[in-house]
């Protein structure tokens, strides 16, 4: 019977799943050093902390609702990667991109609670979607724990330890399913930090992410105006002051 | 036991465009009609917070929520059915206005040849042109006939627009005048002038200009401030049940509109519609409602979820293709696009509405010979300006990496120097194509969800290649200085975003053997049921459906106020 056959195929899912938490037990254990220490030594900013302090209003948003600190630095480094500071401007880390997702993953999209999560769960084609039990934060907590099992692997380092250029051979081995992993999909996990990733450079500042607007001042797109019925038939680029939801208020 | 309330005329299930058009009409007659919403209440002050992507565009914030209820998808009848957990390949649309709230406002007429697909194409190419397992067919209706529904429809909802000279005739003209022209717009249409096709600004209804239309509905100017599609209007300038027909219904003192009502049955008795059962979501108390005469204006899908689960009319069987509740479903085949990149250019790409746009008819149903192209039918193609929001569009070559330097890179030059031209090619059923109850998955009731069965075919693919060629001559005109156009259609995948432009399940026709409804929407089976929206469509055209949802919905309503009267079988 199908049905039978496909009951033993989520049996094997669980059992590797249950085999992958004992294993990520033991390699997180491997960073020891760097998860807990991390979570209480502010990581590489020491310098900058002061001056922040001194020249801006503390952001009081900028505080965890979801990951733990490890996870953060690690989000963190590999959003940086995806969209890196450049000659055009800020980055994701300056944009506040790792906030955003922190902050949305510990929400109702973090839960997929608008999203069809009755059993049973099948394997299925491409061109029938996302068919797992994981929900997005699930798949980020093990998502990120993969990524750095893989960096110690190959590099005997944490992701936030490589070189840009070693994170960006992991991200791209994640995004081409060059990983050997069964508890999520490499490529689905890379995927949906991509995509929120473009979310927290573009988004209203409301959610954390895209910071003073300025990822929208990266591409002179001006946010939240009211009107462009003056804009619309004009031969030249109009370089508009952006506006955001704030403005509303 | 379910309570029971007292009688009313008319019930109506789904409150959007069919639903309000419906329910105004028939109050105007006079008729007590209860509307039935199973999402909640909409309104313009609901929008002032509306200019935000992630919400609306990202989030699906006006959209039915998937964890109450879905459908199953398959490629083909070998698969194993599996729910579409998560939005992609097309939306819901929830709440007062329904999808009507959320569109972008194209609104369109299908072509004569639409109506009359079979004997047109039989005539002019042929039998042996039709594949033998498509199963096009006539809709029971000619372009004539429908055509002053089309301009109710169109003078109602203010569609802005000039003459599309090779369209259907019309009776008269279009309400208000055609929308501003952008820059990019004139090179369509020069580009196309050029190369001696048809352009036309495409008919909006987001309003050119304010308008007061015949029911005495004022609205005010579109602001082009490209937010539409996914989104409500704070103007109430785009065209949306909720500040046209539904006000115009409450005002009668005969509707009574009751959110948060999700309707799982349509009780009958004898071959009669009774009334429908339904579910108070605010206290889970089931409820009766008891009707002369019960209308079906949901969403394509729940339609045929209704029906099916009501065990009203015969469910189509693919193996023999006899019965029809399921049958002919169809989509829209849109990927046939082509996006141009202009390296000395810089374009007011974050402006926009979402039906401003420039169009050509050339290559859309019969207006070009198919002699020679192993494909019926075809699709507009046109240039819209629906505003590139952040998010959701990052034009990238095709040879660009997607994500890091490089990427960030392009697509922040790539955003204002791109400009696409987009295929919106007609859908064509097929034997194999339809919509059944799905043996395994549920809604939060406990009601079988809707299982469609669906793939491209050779059809879809050849049009596909077609239109990419064209959109790619169009840029090549307009001096684009590199072209990425579709290759390969692949196969249907219900993840990424192509259409809300679902249609068929319960279609309408001449003949009660081939077809659900009569060209009143009435079901064959049961004259005093009427469904009503794009399950109707025997096949989907090359153009947006609302305008032709919204003239049969005001051909319904006749009907509807005609079978209240006489009672019987509609003849037209």
């Amino acid at each position: 019977m199908a049905e039978d056959n496909n009951k033993e195929k989520i049996d094997q899912e669980s059992l590797s799943r249950r085999k992958f938490l004992r294993n990520s037990g033991f390699a997180v254990g491997g960073l020891a050093v760097g998860g807990v220490l991390g979570s209480v030594i502010p990581w590489g900013t020491d310098e900058k902390e002061p001056q922040q302090a001194a020249n801006e209003t503390k952001n009081y948003n900028h505080a965890l609702m979801n990951f733990n600190q490890v996870e953060f630095q690690t989000v963190e480094a590999a959003t940086e990667r995806i969209f890196p500071e450049d000659e055009n401007g800020p980055g994701a880390q300056a944009l506040g991109v790792a906030f955003y997702i922190d902050h949305q993953l510990a929400g109702s999209y973090g839960f997929n609670a608008r999203d069809y999560m009755n059993p049973p769960f099948f394997h299925g084609e491409k061109t029938q979607g996302y068919q797992g039990r994981l929900k997005r934060r699930e798949i980020f907590k093990i998502g990120i724990r993969e990524m750095q099992n893989y960096s110690h692997s190959k590099y005997k380092k944490g992701f936030t330890d490589l070189t840009a250029d070693e994170q960006d051979t992991v991200l791209a081995d994640f995004a081409d399913d060059k990983v050997n992993i069964t508890t999520v999909s490499a490529s689905g996990f890379f995927n949906l930090l991509r995509s929120m990733t473009l979310e927290g450079v573009y988004s209203d500042p409301l959610y954390g992410g895209n910071k003073d607007m300025q990822g929208w001042k990266l591409r002179d797109y001006p946010g939240d105006q009211m009107n462009y019925t003056q804009v619309i038939e004009s031969e030249e680029f109009q370089q508009i002051e952006p506006r955001s939801l704030r403005d509303h208020m | 036991m379910a309570k029971k309330l007292p009688k009313t005329d008319v019930v109506i299930v789904g409150v959007g465009w069919g639903g309000g058009i419906i329910a105004s009409e028939l109050t105007k007659q006079g008729l007590k009609v209860v509307g039935l919403e199973k999402g909640q209440e909409r309104e313009t002050e609901d929008y002032y917070m509306a200019h935000d992507e992630l919400r609306y565009a990202v989030r699906y914030e006006l959209m039915q929520d998937l964890s109450k209820e879905t459908i199953t998808f398959r490629g083909n009848e070998k698969m194993r059915a599996l729910p579409m957990r998560q939005y992609g390949s097309f939306l819901f649309g929830d709440g007062v206005g329904g999808a009507g709230v959320h569109w972008n406002g194209q609104t369109f007429r299908f072509l004569p040849y639409d109506f009359e697909i079979r004997s047109k194409t039989i005539e002019r190419y042929g039998k042996g042109k039709i594949p033998a397992d498509m199963t096009i067919q006539d809709w029971g209706i000619t372009y004539d006939e429908i055509e002053p529904y089309y301009d109710k429809f169109e003078k109602m909802a203010g569609i802005s627009g000039e003459e599309n000279p090779l369209g259907g005739k019309r009776s008269d003209k279009y309400p208000t005048g055609p929308m501003l022209h952008s820059p990019q717009m004139k090179m369509f249409k020069e580009a196309t002038e050029k190369l001696k096709y048809h352009p036309y600004t495409i008919p909006s209804a987001n309003l050119s200009e304010p308008y007061k239309n015949p029911d005495g509905i004022s609205r005010a100017a579109c602001q082009y401030c490209a937010f539409c599609e996914r989104f409500g209007c704070e103007y109430g300038a785009k065209a949306d049940p909720v500040v046209t027909v539904i006000p115009v219904a409450k005002n009668t003192g005969k509707f009574d509109l009751r959110t948060h009502s999700w309707v799982r049955r349509v009780l009958h008795k004898d071959g009669k519609a009774t009334g429908v059962l339904y579910t108070d979501l605010t206290t889970g108390e089931e409820i009766e409602q008891p009707a002369d005469m019960v209308v079906l204006t949901s969403y394509v899908f729940n339609n045929v979820k209704l029906l099916l689960n009501s065990k009203i009319g015969r469910p189509y069987d693919p193996a023999s293709g006899k019965g029809v509740i399921g049958k002919n479903y169809a989509y829209q085949i849109i990927k046939g696009a082509a996006t141009g990149f202009f390296e000395n250019k810089k374009f007011n790409n974050f402006a926009g509405a979402g039906a401003l746009g420039m169009v050509i008819d050339d290559f859309n149903g019969d207006n070009f010979d198919h002699s020679n192209v192993n494909f019926l039918h075809g699709g507009y193609l046109s240039l819209t300006q629906t505003g590139k929001r952040p998010i959701q569009t990052n034009p990238i070559p095709s040879d660009s990496a997607t994500w890091g330097k490089e990427f960030k890179q392009n697509s922040l030059k790539y955003i204002n120097r791109t400009l696409s031209i987009g295929a919106m090619g007609a859908s064509l059923p097929y034997k194999q194509h339809y919509l059944d109850l799905d043996p395994m998955y549920k809604d939060a009731f406990g009601d079988p969800l809707i299982r469609m069965t669906y793939g491209f075919r050779d059809q879809d693919k050849e049009l596909a290649k077609f239109t990419a060629t064209k959109a790619k001559e169009i840029l090549q005109e307009m001096g684009a200085d590199k072209i990425d156009a579709m290759d390969e259609l692949g196969p249907y995948d219900i993840t990424t975003y192509q259409s809300t432009h679902n249609t068929g399940g319960a279609i309408m026709g001449a003949d009660p053997e081939t077809s659900a409804v009569n060209n009143y929407s009435q079901m064959w089976d049961m004259e005093n049921l009427f469904v009503v929206g794009a399950s109707s469509f025997p096949h989907n055209s090359g153009y947006n459906p609302t305008d032709t949802v919204g003239a049969l919905a005001y051909r319904a309503a006749e009907g509807v106020v005609k079978y209240s009267k006489d009672g019987g079988l509609l003849t037209s």
